[in-house]
C-alpha cells in the first residue's frame, strides 16, 4: 500500500452525520435519514412541549382537582388520527428504501468483478486478470463493481461508509455487493462483523482512479517491487500484507509472536516440539502457519499460500533477519 | 417484635431467619430477593461497562489486551441482558405487584415461582463461572462460527442463558394462569390494570420464545462437543441459520423488555396526573399487538446477512407496523395529562426521561428498520446508541421510575425527593453524554465491537466514556438514599400518591396474602372520581 496516501477523513469530511458522498447509492440513503430526522425532531419537539405546557398548566394545586369529565379520557377520532397518518407515514418510509434496498441488491450486468476474501484479519482481493492485492482495493470511478465475497474462517462484514454499502462475508458461500463510485480519492474499509482478537485492525483502503490511471496500475501489478533490494520489499509487505495486525518488530507479544529477534532462535511449540528458526521454519510458518504453532499462541494465522509470490517470500525472510 | 394483628404486622416481619426466607412462598419475598439478585447483576454489568467504555478513552491499549476487551464487552451484554433486563421488571415488580393489583393471595403456582428464583440463581452461577474460567468473547449474541470455534468457556456461559431461560418460562407461565384464574369478583378483563395487562403480553412472549432460544443453544452447545454440524460451515453447517434462531427468540425478547416498562408507564402517568388514562382499551390491546407482531420482525437483524432480499422486505414492512402501537401508548400517555392535577414526584421525573429517551430509540429504530439505510448504519456504533436508548433509556428508566413508585408499598419507607431529583439529573445528563454521541460516531461509520479505532474517532469516544462517570454518579446517589430509606426513612402512608389500583388499598408493607379480605371490584382500575383518597 503506499503509506504517502492517507485514507479520506471519515469525521472531517461530508456533514455533521455522514462521511462524504463517493457513490451513486449515498445521496438518496441519507435523503431518507434526514427526512426522519428532520420529522423525528418535529414530533419528538411536539411531544415534550405538549408534555411541559400540561405540566406548566394542569399543576398539582390544593383546590383544584383534575377534570374527569369522561370524555376526555377517551376519543376515538383523535386516537384514530395518531393511528393512522403515522402509519401512512412509515408506509412511505418503507417504499422508497425499499426501492433503494433492490437497487443496492442488483447489480449491473457489465459490472466489472472483483473477488474478495475477508481472513482473519486482513482483506485479499483478486481481479479477473490475476492481479491480487491484501489491504488495498483499487478501482476506477464512474464504472460498476461487482464484489463476489467470500469467508476462509469466521463471519466478516465489508464495509465502505463513503459508499454506503455494507455486506457479510460468510464462510463456504458467496456474497455479493455492487458499487459505482463517483469520485476519486482514497477510502476506508472496515470489517464490521465480530471476527476475534483482530477484528478491529482488519482494515483496508479502497482507491477510486481515473479510469487511465487505473489500467496502468493494473498492468503495472505483478512485477512490483522488483527493483527493490529484498529486504526493503520485506519490510513494505509487512505493513501491506497486514502482518503487522498480528506480529509486532518491537519485542511486544500481539496475537502472533515477534519478529524482532526471531531470526535464529529457537522456538518452543505447543505439541511440545521446538526448532530453530531458519528461513525453511520461516517459509513454512507463512505457507502453513499450522503446523508449528509457538506455544503460548492459539493457531488463528491463516494461510499465505499463493497469496506471495516466492520473491515477496525472500523479502520477508530478509526482513526478518534485519529485526536483531 | 411481630404480633400477629394484621395492622402492625406484615409480610416483612410476619416471620424471621434466613429459613423463612429461603422457603418463602409469598410472591411478595420472592419479588424482593428477585429485586436483590436483578440490582446486583445490574452493578456488575455496569463495572464491565465502565471498564469497556475506560478502555475506549483513547486507541490502541489503555488497560486490556484486545482479548480482555472482547471478554468484557461480552460479559457486560450477556450480564445485562439474560442477568438484569429481561427478569428486571417481570420478575421483581411483576412478581410483588401482579397478584396485588389483581387483588390475588398469590401467584397460581407459588412454589413453581420459588422455583423460578432458585432456577435464576443457577443460571447466574454458570455466568460467574464462565467469568472465572476463560470468559466467552463472542459477544451476548454467540454468532457461529465464532462461537464454535473459539477457545474461550462459550459452554458454560451460553448453558447459564440456557438455564435462565427456564426462570423465565416459569415466571411467565405463572403469569398467564394467574391472571386467567385468580382474579377476583367483579375483575374482568377490561378492569385490569394496564401493567397487569403488559406483563400478559410479556408472559405469553416468555412462554412462546424463550424455548427457541434453548433449542438453539443445545445445538451450539452439541457442535461444540461433539462437531454436529448444523452451524458451522467447516462441519457443512449454515452459520446464518444460527442468526435466524438466535433472534427468532432475541427480538421478541427485546419486548419482554419493554412491553413491562410501558405497562409501569401507564401506572405511573395515570397515578400522577390523577386521572383516568387516556384511550385505556387501546393501549391495554396494543400491547398485545406488539407482543403479536414482535415474532414476525426477528429478519431486520439480518438485513446484510445474506438472507433473501425478498424476507428482508417483508420484515422490514412488518417492523414498520411494530412501531405503531407504541407510537400510540406514547400519545395516549402525554393526552392523560391533559386537564390532569400534574404532581411532579420522582416516578414522574423518570416518566418524562423515558418519554425523551424513548422517542429517541423509537424514531432511531424507524431509521434502522429502512432497508437501504440499515445497510450503512448495521453494526456501527448508531445500533448500539440505538438499543442503549430503548433499553436504558426506555426499559431501565422505567425499571427504576417503577421502583420509586412501588417503594413505598413494597418496603413501607419514604425515600428523599431532593435527592431523586439530583439522581435523575446525573442520570439524565450522563445518559444523553455517554449514547447521544454514539449515533454520531455510528452514521459516521464507526464499526461497533473495535478494541482499536482510528484517532479522528478519539474526541467523541471520550466525550462518550466521560459520560458514563456522570452516569455512575447517579447510580451511586440512587444506591444511597435508597439504603438510607430503608435504615432512616420516615413510615410510607398505605397509598402516598393516592393512586386507585387495587395493591394501594393494603397497607405499606403488605400483610402476607394482601388483602384482608378478598377484594370485589365494581369500577374501571383508573377511577379518580369518587370520594376515596
Amino acid at each position: 500500500m503506499d503509506k504517502t496516501i492517507v485514507n479520506e477523513s471519515l469525521m472531517g469530511s461530508g456533514n455533521a452525520w455522514f462521511p462524504s458522498q463517493a457513490s451513486t447509492f449515498a445521496a438518496s440513503i441519507d435523503g431518507i435519514f434526514f427526512f426522519i430526522y428532520y420529522g423525528s425532531i418535529i414530533l419528538t419537539v411536539g411531544i415534550l412541549a405538549a408534555a411541559a405546557y400540561f405540566i406548566w398548566k394542569f399543576r398539582k394545586k390544593v383546590h383544584q382537582q383534575a377534570d374527569h369529565n369522561p370524555a376526555l379520557t377517551h376519543n376515538t377520532w383523535l386516537e384514530l388520527a395518531w393511528t393512522i397518518p403515522p402509519l401512512l407515514l412509515v408506509m412511505g418510509i418503507f417504499v422508497v428504501s425499499f426501492k433503494d434496498y433492490i437497487a443496492l441488491s442488483i447489480a449491473p450486468q457489465n459490472a466489472t468483478q472483483i473477488k474478495v476474501v475477508g481472513k482473519k484479519w486482513f482483506w485479499a482481493f483478486e481481479y479477473a486478470n490475476g492481479v491480487k492485492t491484501l489491504g488495498e482495493l483499487v478501482v476506477p470511478v464512474n464504472t460498476p463493481i461487482q464484489l463476489l465475497m467470500s469467508s476462509d474462517d469466521v463471519l466478516h462484514s465489508f464495509y465502505i461508509p463513503n459508499f454506503r454499502v455494507k455486506r457479510d462475508v460468510i464462510p463456504n458461500r458467496y456474497t455479493k455487493l455492487w458499487f459505482h463510485p463517483t469520485k476519486t480519492g482514497q477510502f476506508q474499509i472496515f470489517c464490521t462483523e465480530y471476527c476475534g482478537d483482530g477484528h478491529s485492525d482488519m482494515l483496508a483502503s479502497i482507491r477510486v482512479l481515473p479510469m487511465a490511471d487505473y489500467q496502468k496500475w493494473l498492468a503495472s501489478q505483478g512485477s512490483g517491487g522488483d527493483d527493490l533490494p529484498l529486504d526493503e520489499l520485506g519490510q513494505k509487505l509487512y505493513t501491506s500484507k497486514a502482518c503487522a495486525t498480528c506480529h509486532s518488530i518491537d519485542g511486544s507479544a500481539k496475537v502472533g509472536p515477534t519478529w524482532k529477534g526471531l531470526f535464529g532462535s529457537k522456538r518452543s511449540f505447543v505439541d511440545g516440539g521446538s526448532a530453530v528458526a531458519d528461513e525453511n521454519y520461516i517459509r513454512e510458518s507463512i505457507t502453513v502457519p499450522a503446523k508449528h504453532v509457538v506455544a503460548g499462541y492459539g493457531p488463528v494465522m491463516p494461510s499465505y499460500q499463493g497469496l506471495l509470490s516466492d520473491r515477496e517470500l525472500d523479502g520477508l525472510i530478509e526482513y526478518i533477519k534485519t529485526l536483531k | 417484635m411481630s404480633e400477629s394483628t394484621p395492622a402492625t404486622s406484615n409480610y416483612l416481619t410476619v416471620s424471621t431467619g434466613w429459613r423463612s426466607w429461603l422457603l418463602t412462598l409469598d410472591h411478595k419475598r420472592i419479588g424482593i430477593m428477585y429485586l436483590v439478585f436483578i440490582v446486583l447483576s445490574f452493578g456488575l454489568g455496569g463495572f464491565f461497562a465502565l471498564a469497556l467504555r475506560l478502555e475506549l478513552l483513547n486507541p490502541g491499549k489503555l488497560l486490556f489486551t484486545a482479548k480482555q476487551y472482547n471478554q468484557i464487552f461480552t460479559l457486560h451484554g450477556a450480564i445485562m441482558t439474560f442477568l438484569f433486563i429481561i427478569p428486571s421488571i417481570p420478575a421483581s415488580l411483576g412478581n410483588f405487584i401482579l397478584p396485588m393489583q389483581l387483588g390475588a393471595k398469590d401467584v397460581a403456582f407459588p412454589r413453581l415461582n420459588l422455583a423460578s428464583l432458585y432456577v435464576y440463581v443457577l443460571g447466574a452461577c454458570f455466568c460467574v463461572y464462565s467469568m472465572i474460567a476463560g470468559a466467552a468473547d463472542t459477544g451476548w449474541t454467540f454468532y457461529t462460527p465464532y462461537s464454535s470455534t473459539t477457545s474461550t468457556s462459550v459452554i458454560s456461559m451460553t448453558l447459564g442463558a440456557f438455564i435462565l431461560g427456564f426462570s423465565s418460562i416459569f415466571t411467565g407461565l405463572n403469569f398467564i394462569v394467574t391472571i386467567h384464574k385468580l382474579r377476583p369478583p367483579g375483575m374482568t378483563w377490561f378492569r385490569m390494570p394496564l401493567f397487569t395487562w403488559s406483563l400478559y403480553a410479556t408472559a405469553i412472549i416468555q412462554v412462546l420464545a424463550t424455548p427457541v432460544l434453548g433449542i438453539t443453544i443445545l445445538l451450539l452447545v452439541l457442535e461444540r462437543l461433539v462437531g454436529i454440524g448444523i452451524f458451522d460451515p467447516a462441519l457443512g453447517g449454515d452459520p446464518v441459520l444460527f442468526q435466524h434462531f438466535f433472534w427468532f427468540y432475541s427480538h421478541p425478547a427485546v419486548y419482554i423488555m419493554i412491553l413491562p416498562a410501558m405497562g409501569i408507564m401507564s401506572e405511573v402517568v395515570t397515578a400522577f396526573s390523577g386521572r383516568k388514562i387516556f384511550g385505556y382499551r387501546l393501549i391495554a390491546l396494543s400491547s398485545l399487538a406488539i407482543a403479536i407482531i414482535s415474532f414476525l420482525v426477528w429478519g431486520h437483524h439480518l438485513f446484510v446477512s445474506g438472507q433473501s432480499d425478498y424476507a428482508a422486505v417483508i420484515f422490514s414492512f412488518l417492523t414498520y407496523l411494530v412501531s405503531i402501537p407504541s407510537a400510540v401508548k406514547v400519545f395516549n400517555w402525554v393526552a392523560t395529562m391533559y386537564r390532569g392535577s400534574i404532581d411532579l414526584r420522582a416516578p414522574f421525573l423518570y416518566f418524562l426521561a423515558f418519554l425523551f429517551m424513548f422517542c429517541v430509540g423509537g424514531f432511531t429504530g424507524v431509521m434502522l428498520a429502512s432497508l437501504s439505510l440499515d445497510v450503512h448504519l448495521h453494526d456501527t456504533y448508531f445500533v448500539v446508541a440505538h438499543f442503549h436508548y430503548v433499553m436504558v433509556g426506555g426499559t431501565t428508566i422505567a425499571f427504576i421510575s417503577g421502583l420509586h413508585y412501588w417503594w413505598p408499598k413494597m418496603i413501607g419507607k419514604m425515600y428523599s425527593e431532593f435527592w431523586a431529583f439530583v439522581a435523575w439529573a446525573f442520570i439524565m445528563v450522563g445518559f444523553n453524554m455517554t449514547f447521544f454521541t454514539q449515533f454520531l460516531l455510528g452514521s459516521k461509520g464507526m464499526p461497533r465491537r473495535y478494541y482499536n479505532y482510528l484517532d479522528q474517532f478519539q474526541p467523541l469516544h471520550a466525550f462518550s466514556t466521560s459520560g458514563t462517570w456522570v452516569l455512575a454518579i447517579g447510580f451511586l446517589i440512587m444506591a444511597f438514599y435508597l439504603i438510607d430509606s430503608i435504615l432512616n426513612g420516615p413510615p410510607a402512608p398505605d397509598n402516598p400518591w393516592g393512586a386507585r389500583t387495587l395493591e394501594w388499598q393494603s397497607q405499606s408493607p403488605p400483610i402476607t396474602e394482601n388483602f384482608v379480605d378478598t377484594p370485589v371490584i365494581a369500577s374501571e382500575p383508573y377511577d379518580y372520581t369518587g370520594a376515596r383518597s
